[in-house]
């Protein structure tokens, strides 16, 4: 067990429990460990018990923020949509925040899906999450049937093999151009701080695309998204895609065909991504979840890309700063007119 | 009695290139898990040689070839001038036959559960009588695969047309259905599989019959209302995105929905696969949702599989190919979910 990641486990399970116990929070989004080697399961914890099963590991992957409105929501007491908010202090809810995951809370605080005072941050400092993907091509596919994590290194063992793998060899790619691995909002801190990570080229996947011609680009694109099956866990996954009916589930009128034509396919992940744009923390959730393999990070990093080279700001790091997209300047960029 | 032959690899792909004659013969296309080809997870066999068949089921299910993403129903025109305006025309049908190599067991499970609510639907008939499933029994399992405990077994031939079991290097193929005897009348190079070999699978299938539980006939005892009103269902749903990569990847989902899509002035209605997660998916016309809460949309995927359907089909509508348990974002497990169903009282 790693002794880094089992220290914070602790902190977080005596805190949640205190902050259970004493009511200060209804419900706590976390972890625990998944049923399979090597996965982690969200979960909510409700009482003082559940804080015991609680987990902090490098395969917590999925970014927890997501949880947050619609649970913050599902703890005010049943009310008609035109009724007021009752008086009084709302029930809190408590959530685990690594960087990037804290920046995503900032983001839903100054989008006005939360309220700070409903939410008490347990911050941590991350040191990256693993990519199954890597650590499947290192063992050649083959089912992994025990992995337990040291500092720096997993080691992975099944039918015939066992191998130790070092940690940095198979972190996710956004975790390892992260700029920002400790959190920004915080009330309390579990763990240390991690140091920053020392990162040269933080786009380097969208210099590749960017380096080709237009018809290359069409085509890469074109290919890396043939594979999708439209399930929307990229989307659904994503702590920014909180529309009450997302454009691709409209149907009067229906802007996008509901089947696996590329035209509309296209459509989707190119109109998710700018949705996107100027908001998105490089969390990583959308590319680890999504079952077919599609690096559609790609696009939403293309897109805070732009966005700092026009905007000179990124998503979610300073919370002062005005969202990009969202205000208006009358010294803002207008060279795109005519 | 079964047919059984023995066949070395070379006369198995033997068989393969002369079925590719009048067949188009697909297998199991890992590739890079991306791409059109391999989309489906099957590609059209080359004539070349017989992709090694992993242990466990391939990445998708054979779900694409009966539930096409779309399904064209019909064809009808928008011309103002055109006399048959908006009238339906039956889509040309896709002719095309097909023999689907490597499956495992439980894929062709799924269709032979799947044909039970399309037992009299034109379009799925239709594609079943144009495609010959030659299976894969399995000698090795993966640590997500639970066949057993939902009616099935890694030697299961529910709707296989010719079951293939690997007996040191050899292929020992049973015969199960005319369809099956037709592949292989004709196909030649292949002699019929020794004494030893048919003690060998018999022994292998009888060590295999072992049922580890009785969940479908357990859950059918229990009172409906009772399982959908159980605790446990809150937790599940507060881990579940809503995603529909379970249903997707799912070989026993086959909910659809309907849509006319228009182009110019000329129209077709399509079928395409929907999903119980997706809150569209129950929404009735006047805005009103029965099913509005993510709690409410994720036990209907499991009640519908484990309760609904055994109540009126008999069977689970799950076959443990456990795609759902590896693919879930958020690992929710639905041996879990099962093992809290049967421990309801």
């Amino acid at each position: 067990m790693s002794q880094i990641n089992s220290k914070i486990t602790e902190e977080i399970r005596s805190k949640v429990k205190a902050l259970l116990s004493a009511e200060e929070i209804a419900a706590f989004v976390g972890f625990i460990d998944g049923t399979l080697p090597m996965t982690a399961r969200p979960f909510t914890a409700r009482s003082p018990e559940d804080a015991d099963r609680l987990v902090f590991n490098s395969f917590c992957v999925v970014n927890p923020a997501v949880y947050l409105p619609p649970l913050l929501k599902s703890l005010e007491p049943p009310r008609r949509p035109t009724d007021p908010l009752p008086e009084g202090p709302l029930p809190k809810v408590g959530i685990l925040a690594t960087g990037c995951w804290s920046r995503n809370i900032s983001i839903q605080l100054q989008e006005n899906q939360i309220a700070r005072e409903r939410v008490v941050v347990l911050g941590t400092g991350c040191r990256g999450m693993v990519d199954m993907r890597k650590v499947g091509s290192i063992i050649d596919g083959r089912e992994i049937e025990k992995a337990y994590e040291l500092d720096d290194r997993i080691s992975v063992s099944g039918k015939g093999f066992s191998e130790e793998i070092l940690l940095e060899d198979v972190l996710r790619d956004n975790c390892l151009t992260c700029i920002c691995p400790n959190p920004v909002i915080m009330d309390h801190r579990v763990g240390g701080q991690v140091p920053d990570r020392r990162v040269d080229n933080r786009f380097p996947f969208v210099d590749e695309i960017e380096s080709k011609s237009l018809d290359k680009r069409w085509e890469w694109f074109q290919n890396e998204i043939s594979s999708c099956i439209r399930c929307y866990a990229c989307r659904n996954v994503c702590p920014l895609c909180y529309c009450p009916t997302c454009f691709v589930d409209d149907s009067r009128p229906q802007w996008v065909g509901k089947s696996l034509d590329p035209a509309d396919t296209s459509i989707f992940h190119i109109l998710r991504a700018f949705h996107c744009a100027g908001r998105c923390t490089n969390c990583g959730s959308c590319e680890t979840v999504c079952p077919m393999g599609i690096n559609m990070r790609v696009l939403t990093s293309k897109l805070t890309k732009d966005v700092i080279d026009l905007y000179g700001t990124e998503a979610g790091v300073d919370s002062d700063a005005p969202l990009p997209l969202t205000t208006y300047s009358e010294t803002d960029r207008q060279d795109f007119m005519v | 009695m079964n047919k059984i032959y023995g066949l070395e690899r070379a006369d198995l792909e033997k068989w393969l290139s002369r079925w590719s004659e009048k067949s188009t013969v697909y297998c199991p296309d890992e590739g890079d898990g991306r791409g059109p080809a391999s989309f489906s997870g099957w590609k059209v066999w080359a004539g070349d040689v017989l992709p090694e068949i992993k242990p466990g089921p391939a990445k998708c299910s054979i779900k694409t070839f009966y539930f096409p993403q779309p399904e064209s129903l019909h064809t009808f025109s928008t011309a103002s001038d055109d006399p048959d305006a908006f009238l339906l025309m039956e889509a040309e049908r896709d002719r095309s036959a097909n023999v689907l190599v490597g499956l495992r067991p439980c894929d062709a499970r799924a269709v032979y559960l799947n044909g039970l609510p399309y037992s009299k639907d034109p379009y799925f008939q239709h594609r079943d009588s144009r495609t010959t499933l030659v299976g894969f029994s399995c000698l090795e399992q993966c640590s997500t695969c639970f066949c057993q405990e939902v009616g099935g077994s890694p030697f299961d031939t529910h709707r296989l047309d010719i079951a293939i079991t690997e007996i040191k290097g050899r292929f020992i193929a049973e015969v199960l259905s005319e369809r099956g005897e037709a592949l292989v009348d004709g196909a030649g190079g292949a002699g019929p599989a020794s004494d030893k070999e048919i003690a060998e699978l018999d022994r292998l299938k009888n060590e295999a019959k072992v049922l580890k539980s009785d969940s479908g006939e357990n859950l059918k005892a229990k009172e409906l209302m009772a399982l959908y009103n159980a605790g446990f269902w809150d937790s599940v749903a507060d881990s579940c995105l809503n995603c529909g990569a379970c249903t997707f990847l799912c070989p026993t989902c086959y909910c659809f929905d309907i849509q006319d899509e228009v182009v110019g002035n000329k129209g077709r209605r399509i079928r395409y696969w929907d999903s119980c997660m997706f809150p569209l998916y129950s929404q009735h016309a006047s805005g009103h949702n029965p099913r509005g809460m993510k709690m409410q949309r994720v036990r209907n995927r499991f009640m519908h599989k484990l309760k609904y359907f055994p109540d009126r089909f008999g069977p689970l509508s799950c076959v443990g190919c456990g795609r759902c348990i590896r693919e879930c974002p958020v690992n929710i497990d639905i041996r879990e979910v099962l093992k809290d169903l049967l421990g309801v009282e």
